[in-house]
């Protein structure tokens, strides 16, 4: 962070430019890196999926059940084991991995428009469509997400479809907040007076001033979502209301390796532990890109 | 009482920052005796204001100073346990900021504030504390004193907080009083007022004043010494009368220039300017500071410049000994 | 200030109204309801009878009143499960949650606190580091696998707590931890970015010059400012916490509210998990109001207008 106090004067004088800059404090961002090598990381291995996994994930075997990790004194056969079904382990957590990331990806796009365009809407036209947009948040925010997402997706029975629409749906309340406060400020500043002045349509400005310049902070608030959702359906998984075997879902594998805890730990382990590392990744990367396009937005 | 009570020599600041050390102020000496106003003079950024807070010991530890002398009644400010300087701040020094709508504490009553140093300090029951708090607002001036103490700051107008912060500074009856600018940011009708009263009440009850400004018509009314810097250096240092009388430094001469004159400027004549702006004083910084913008530069304002002592305790540094007052006297 | 307050209640009056609607409405979204109750081999006799019989034949809006007034008044009809009074049954099992939120906020509040005053006072130092570790970290961190891991580590291995129920003090002492923890990083940055606010301000300059001692600027004028902001939150999290007590319960075996919600979703008790939307929804609504109350008490600026 020592790049941060260089004298803005000098800078302006002979500094580098803008573009230089952000270069700089996105590969001088050690969080930022880490985050988006891993996460690059997981999302080769979950394209190229059929490539890398070693077995079929799918793939049973009675005589084989629950082989211990190579750590703990297995084979290289399975290098992570088998869980209780004989299933190849490490296949089943490279499947896993499109899974986490399809939801992840796809309810923090529904979310996203969903969230954008209330949030967008209310900072730029105030007034009562800000009253009702705001009301709304109020409205979801009391909603307990875990048990609506639960009860409509008991409801509509579980599947990944319903999954990720539910979640895309529920989780738009921070895109709005955000979005709403940056359209708020944008909108004040001098450039979209002056657009208006000289009579730009309101389509027009939205999507020439406004956008671009709140675009920043969205990438943030999709990345956090992201995180927020692959979390949320794991724990839904893991109450076995969330994505229904035998699809390898890594909240699922918890879920089935938690009744031989007691004897099995890595069974819960491995899971938990690759679930955690990938949701560290992408927040890392959102925090980071966060101090990289808006230092002043930290808290 | 004019036994030397405040005693700085070759006071330096270095401020850290991303490109190196900004030496922000360098080696300069003033002394204080007790009773007396000190005023010290510059633009923003000349580092009046950072002087005062290092005597107050109140910069941050990124920031380093450093003196050959800085003695505060015979205790080496520079020296003392953060405990010490405590024991000092608010009770025996105490400063007036500039701002009065963010100085004081938007959680805690008018009262509470007041009250604290004196509770800190001093071995007094809050109803003692309390007596003293409605004495000195009274004396700032403010009416109703003892209904104001339930208030909080941001009931109170700019001009009443400033008058709050000056009777929170004499709380303990300091025998230094430090104000930085404490007028700049409230509204002209009431400037000259807030001053009036605050040197007032020092020389009233016999205290030391350091009278940091860039008003030089008010260090004209108020000052025994003046004290001027330029970009970190003390370039001259007097009494009042003999700087203002003989100004010696181009810059104090320019600066006297700057503001008009009654029965000396006359009317639709320009008055005087600066030209140019404050060299960046990040990284070494060699020879006359001023050079720059003097209107007698020569090439000897590279090197080192002497210092001169024209008069009894009137001192400044130039590479021009005698010859720039001679040229002053012609001009006028 | 009054103005404010009821301005404040009469919004949250509106909030919980549409969140009822909501909750009700629930009923409706796997087509007919009645059909749904009846299993999937009854007759058509059968679900025109209970159809009559739970009053699903008339129109929605009227049965919405009808649950809404009966709502009010305590009474949320019968589970379908359990065939008892769902308010006595969610009554029953609410003391756990209540109890469970309570350890989770003091703990998130106790961890998260002094860590953001620490983390201010010195930033970018270890300690400083550290937090924003913790904080990160937290954000990250599956709520069921940690506490599963819990369970395995303090248990399991070691057996210094017990695995699951809700006896004793002991038996809290894990899902507390797994609650709290979920809170604290949201509360820690507050605090630490907001003493780091409060501490750059011109007060506190003047308290220094007072003399104050240090651990007097901290805690007395700076801290006393700094968490006005993080009291609001705290309130807010607490509403959120007890929403996300069903993973923790369901993780722990103990018999709460949240444990209740997912017994009934799982056997699509549809009465019970609409009774309890709605009463979780009615706790954040109503710490949120508190917050708002508490934030505006605990601001003199805002007191007095």
């Amino acid at each position: 962070m020592a790049n941060t106090t260089v004298d803005p004067l000098l800078e302006e004088i002979i500094g580098p430019t803008p573009g230089q800059l952000l270069r700089k404090r996105v590969f001088g961002h050690q969080g930022l890196m880490i985050g988006a090598v891993v996460l690059v990381l997981i999302t080769l291995v979950a394209l190229f999926a059929p490539q890398l996994a070693p077995h079929d994930p799918y793939a049973q075997s009675l005589v084989a059940r629950m082989k211990p990790p190579v750590f703990l004194g297995g084979t290289w056969e399975h290098p992570l084991g088998t869980d209780h079904l004989g299933r190849d382990y490490l296949s089943r957590l490279i499947y896993g991995a499109r899974v986490s990331l399809m939801i992840g990806a796809i309810a923090a796009a529904i979310s996203g428009v969903i969230g954008t365009a209330m949030g967008v809407a209310a900072g730029y036209f105030g007034g009562r469509v800000d009253a009702v947009v705001t009301f709304l948040i109020n409205v979801r925010l009391a909603m307990p997400v875990v048990l609506v997402a639960l009860a409509v997706v008991a409801i509509l029975g579980g599947s990944l479809t319903v999954v990720i629409m539910v979640l895309g749906f529920l989780l738009w309340d921070r895109f709005a907040v955000v979005m709403r406060a940056s359209t708020r400020q944008v909108r004040e500043r001098e450039y979209v007076a002056a657009a208006r002045a000289i009579g730009a349509s309101t389509p027009r400005l939205l999507l020439t001033e406004i956008m671009p310049n709140i675009l920043n902070n969205l990438i943030v608030v999709v990345t956090l979502e992201m995180a927020h959702a692959i979390l949320l359906e794991a724990a839904l998984s893991f109450l076995g209301l969330g994505v229904q075997p035998p699809t390898p879902s890594w909240g699922l594998m918890v879920s089935e390796g938690k009744n031989m805890m007691l004897f099995e730990p890595w069974l819960v382990l491995i899971p938990g532990a690759v679930l955690f590392v990938m949701v560290l990744a992408i927040n890392l990367m959102g925090d980071g890109l966060r101090d990289v396009t808006a230092p002043e937005n930290r808290n | 009482m004019t036994d030397t009570f405040l005693d700085v020599k070759g006071l330096t600041i270095d401020i850290p920052v991303g490109g190196g050390t900004l030496h922000a102020v360098r080696g300069i000496d003033f002394e204080l005796k007790r009773g007396e106003v000190l005023c010290i003079v510059g633009e923003s950024g000349s580092g009046k204001s950072l002087t005062s807070l290092a005597l107050m010991g109140l910069l941050g530890r990124r920031i380093k100073v450093r003196a050959e002398r800085m003695d505060f009644d015979g205790t080496a400010l520079l020296d003392a346990s953060p405990r010490q300087m405590r024991s000092l701040r608010g009770a025996r020094m105490s400063m007036i900021f500039q701002e009065p709508m963010t100085s004081l504490n938007p959680a805690y009553t008018i009262g509470d504030q007041l009250m604290e140093a004196m509770l800190l300090h001093r071995d007094v029951s809050r109803a003692e504390a309390r007596a003293r708090a409605v004495d000195l607002l009274e004396k700032v001036g403010i009416t109703a004193a003892a209904s104001r103490l339930g208030q909080y700051p941001h009931q109170l107008s700019g001009g009443l907080r400033q008058r709050v912060m000056i009777a929170m500074a004499l709380m303990c009856g300091p025998e230094l009083i430090i104000a930085d600018e404490p007028t700049t940011a409230l509204d002209v009708t009431i400037q000259a007022q807030i001053l009036r009263l605050l040197v007032d009440l020092v020389r009233e009850m016999g205290m030391a004043m350091i009278l940091i400004t860039h008003d030089l018509g008010v260090v004209a009314r108020v000052a025994d010494k003046v004290a001027v810097m330029y970009a970190g250096e003390l370039v001259e240092t007097g009494l009042a009368a003999d700087v203002f009388r003989a100004p010696m430094h181009p810059y104090t001469r320019g600066l006297l220039r700057c503001i008009p004159q009654p029965g000396k400027s006359r009317r639709g004549e320009p008055l005087g300017t600066i030209r140019g702006i404050v060299p960046s004083l990040v990284g070494e910084v060699s020879g006359c500071v001023f050079r720059t913008r003097c209107d007698e530069a020569v090439a000897a304002c590279r090197g080192t410049i002497p210092q001169h002592w024209p008069g009894d305790g009137h001192a400044f540094r130039c590479v021009h000994a005698s010859g720039a007052r001679i040229a002053e006297q012609e001009g006028a | 200030m009054l103005q404010f307050i009821l301005k404040r209640l009469g919004l949250a009056i509106l909030v919980a109204l549409t969140v009822s609607f909501i909750s009700f409405s629930l009923l409706f979204l796997a087509g007919d309801p009645a059909a749904a109750l009846a299993g999937e081999t009854a007759s058509g006799e059968d679900i025109e009878a209970i159809r009559v019989l739970y009053g699903f034949d008339r129109p929605m809006l009227v049965q919405y009143g009808e649950w809404l007034w009966s709502a009010v008044r305590g009474n949320f009809g019968e589970s379908y499960y359990f065939k008892l009074p769902v308010s006595s049954l969610i009554a029953e099992r609410l003391s756990v949650t209540m109890m469970l939120g309570v350890c989770g906020i003091t703990f998130a509040l106790l961890m998260a606190v002094p860590l953001g005053v620490l983390a201010a006072m010195r930033p970018n130092s270890i300690i400083d580091r550290i937090a924003l570790f913790l904080s990160v970290a937290g954000q990250a961190l599956p709520s069921f696998w940690f506490g599963l891991i819990l369970i395995v580590v303090f248990a399991i291995q070691l057996r210094w707590l017990p695995v699951s129920g809700a006896a004793t003090w002991a038996h809290f002492v894990m899902p507390t931890i797994v609650l709290g923890y979920y809170a604290m990083p949201a509360i820690m940055r507050l605090t630490r970015a907001g003493m780091l606010e409060v501490l750059s301000s011109d007060y506190i300059r003047t308290a220094r010059a007072k003399g104050a001692s240090e651990l007097r600027v901290m805690f007395r004028h700076a801290l006393r400012n700094a968490i006005i902001p993080v009291v609001s939150l705290a309130a807010v999290q607490m509403g959120f916490m007890l929403g996300g007590s069903i993973v923790v319960e369901s993780i722990f075996a103990l018999h709460g509210a949240g444990y209740l919600a997912w017994e009934s979703i799982a056997r699509n008790d549809l009465p019970t998990v609409q009774a309890l939307i709605l009463i979780f929804s009615m706790f954040y609504i109503v710490f949120n109001f508190l917050a708002d109350v508490l934030n505006a008490w605990l601001d003199p600026r805002m007191r007095s207008s």
